[in-house]
């Protein structure tokens, strides 16, 4: 009798376990879907470095574009409010690995545009395709400089006006340089890293959509200033928040 | 019982498998290299020939240790002295990035690439013509490099390019290629008459931030990567990797690409190849393109 009246809440308790872990099976889904984000902005502390003029009159096209807005070099950009432009901010541990492995569909776009990188660094996932265009009138070619041993192997393609775009993808996470050797002034990044990223805008602020819930590190990446990390706790279908600040050198 | 040999089985498994994935990121070590030494990809194959790399150990040791070194990366003891921009460094084949290949930029080269290349040597530089060694030493040492670098453990050699038959060389041509040079505005690095005077000539560096001079058509050096037409075709189209000579595959079409090829030609002083196409330019009166003329 007693035995069986164990047997009974032993049914009923693994019932009641099997239905808890659907629904968070569920819920994960749903969060996953819907997803968190992480947002926040990027500044500089201290006055920014002078970005050096560039002087293009060694191309008549270039030097032509900028007549009336000479162009300056951009390894330091900063907006209002002291906010840094062009940072890359992404989850660099915490990920599972459904997370860190779901591609995005979207192509990000790489446009040389008046001699100069449209956006100054692309950031992408490892695997997703992403577009380089050229809008100029002259001839450019794209040369990534990834390190060889990373699995990301290097390759150089030229792009005179109206070249057909050229669609790539990386293998794995590397910040990588671009360069072209038309234009020795061109200098822009591809920065590859796994799972969901963000860019900052001119104000330095940014927001990394599609956070499934959990506890992470978040890593901002600034081509001069290097990389900071801060612990981020994410609960499911909610905003979390976190800001960056670099010293200026 | 079943339980332990279970979690000894994942463990090790672990292992392994954290062996392999750190194999190709790691620092390179000799102990790897011995590895690959031992591996299908430390084989060669050009036409009948088949090398193997084991048998290469004493030649390198005798013929390329002195400037590629001995884990392969280019850090021989002479290399310190070689003084760019006339002599690139040696190449290093840890990274296998070669500039002499049939296949698309960003790929690695054929072992029919590798072969001719040690062949050849590379005019301008410190990497003499191997014709001495035997076909089969060559095939071997073929082998031999392909042992230095992961990327020859997981990737294949890429396709080579498909190069059409040589036309006839004609007039309509040889100005064809100079609308092709002024298009794709070669003379940026190569200067407008192939002098190597362009106005980026001065700027340009290598993968190893070295500078490195483009291509003089004029002074009578031969092509790094060889002199035949089917050479140059292929050079341009190929682009030659780690130096600032992109590929032009996606750009110029293979008609295009012959009458460039004719152009280049009649630029180059008088020499074994270009007879037809110096004499065509000479009655065609050809001015070198003129770089400020407006965009078509």
């Amino acid at each position: 009798m007693k035995q069986q009246r164990n047997r009974g809440l032993a049914v009923i308790l693994a019932t009641l376990v099997l239905i808890g872990l659907g629904a968070l099976m569920i819920g994960q889904k749903a969060s996953a879907a819907g997803g968190g984000k992480i947002s926040g902005t990027v500044k500089l502390d201290g006055t920014a470095p002078h970005m050096r003029g560039i002087d293009m009159s060694k191309d008549p096209f270039c030097d032509k574009a900028h007549a009336s807005n000479p162009a300056h070099s951009e390894n330091v950009v900063v907006g209002s409010g002291n906010g840094l432009e062009n940072v890359v901010l992404y989850i660099s541990e915490g990920l599972s690995a459904e997370a860190a492995n779901a591609k995005p569909t979207q192509v990000p776009v790489f446009d040389q545009k008046n001699c100069v990188y449209t956006p100054h660094v692309l950031a992408m996932d490892v695997g997703q395709d992403f577009k380089v265009e050229t809008s100029d009138a002259t001839a450019h070619n794209i040369h990534p400089e990834p390190n060889p041993l990373t699995g990301n192997i290097p390759w150089n393609q030229s792009q005179p006006r109206g070249a057909p775009p050229v669609t790539k993808s990386w293998k794995t996470p590397e910040m990588i340089h671009v360069k072209c050797n038309i234009h020795p002034w061109m200098s822009g990044w591809f920065a590859v890293v796994k799972g969901p990223y963000a860019t900052t805008d001119e104000n330095g602020a940014y927001t990394i959509q599609n956070v499934p819930p959990g506890s992470y590190t978040v890593t901002a990446w600034q081509e001069t200033y290097g990389t900071q990390t801060q612990k981020v706790t994410v609960a499911a279908g909610a905003a979390a928040t976190a800001d960056f600040t670099f010293k200026a050198k | 019982m079943q339980t332990n040999l279970l979690k000894c089985s994942l463990l090790m498994s672990v292992v392994v498998a954290l062996c392999f994935s750190t194999a190709s990121y790691a620092q390179l070590t000799t102990y790897q290299q011995q590895e690959w030494l031992h591996s299908p990809a430390a084989s060669s194959h050009i036409g009948n020939l088949t090398g193997a790399a084991r048998a290469a150990a004493l030649p390198y040791r005798r013929y390329c240790v002195g400037c590629h070194g001995e884990l392969g990366d280019g850090n021989g003891e002479n290399a310190v002295w070689f003084a760019t921009p006339m002599y690139a460094q040696p190449r290093n084949f840890q990274l296998a990035v070669f500039k002499c290949r049939s296949t698309p930029t960003g790929t690695l080269p054929t072992d029919q690439d590798l072969f001719d290349t040690i062949g050849r040597g590379m005019d301008r530089s410190n990497m003499p013509q191997w014709t001495p060694l035997s076909k089969q030493e060559r095939a071997d040492l073929v082998a031999w490099i392909k042992h230095y670098s992961p990327r020859w453990q997981t990737e294949k050699a890429g396709t080579p390019i498909q190069i059409p038959p040589e036309p006839e060389i004609t007039p309509e041509r040889v100005k064809a290629g100079q609308e092709v040079f002024a298009k794709m505005q070669c003379y940026k690095c190569h200067g407008v008459q192939g002098m190597a005077n362009g106005p980026s000539a001065s700027t340009l560096t290598d993968d190893l931030n070295q500078p490195i001079a483009a291509f003089n058509f004029t002074d009578g050096s031969r092509p790094k990567c060889g002199d035949t037409d089917r050479d140059i075709y292929r050079i341009f189209m190929t682009g030659l990797d780690g130096t600032p000579m992109p590929s032009f595959a996606d750009n110029i079409k293979p008609d295009e690409a012959w009458d460039l090829v004719f152009y280049l030609r009649s630029l180059q002083p008088h020499n074994s190849f270009n007879a037809k196409e110096r004499e065509i330019a000479k009655q065609l009166g050809l001015k070198p393109v003129n770089p400020n003329a407006p965009a078509q």
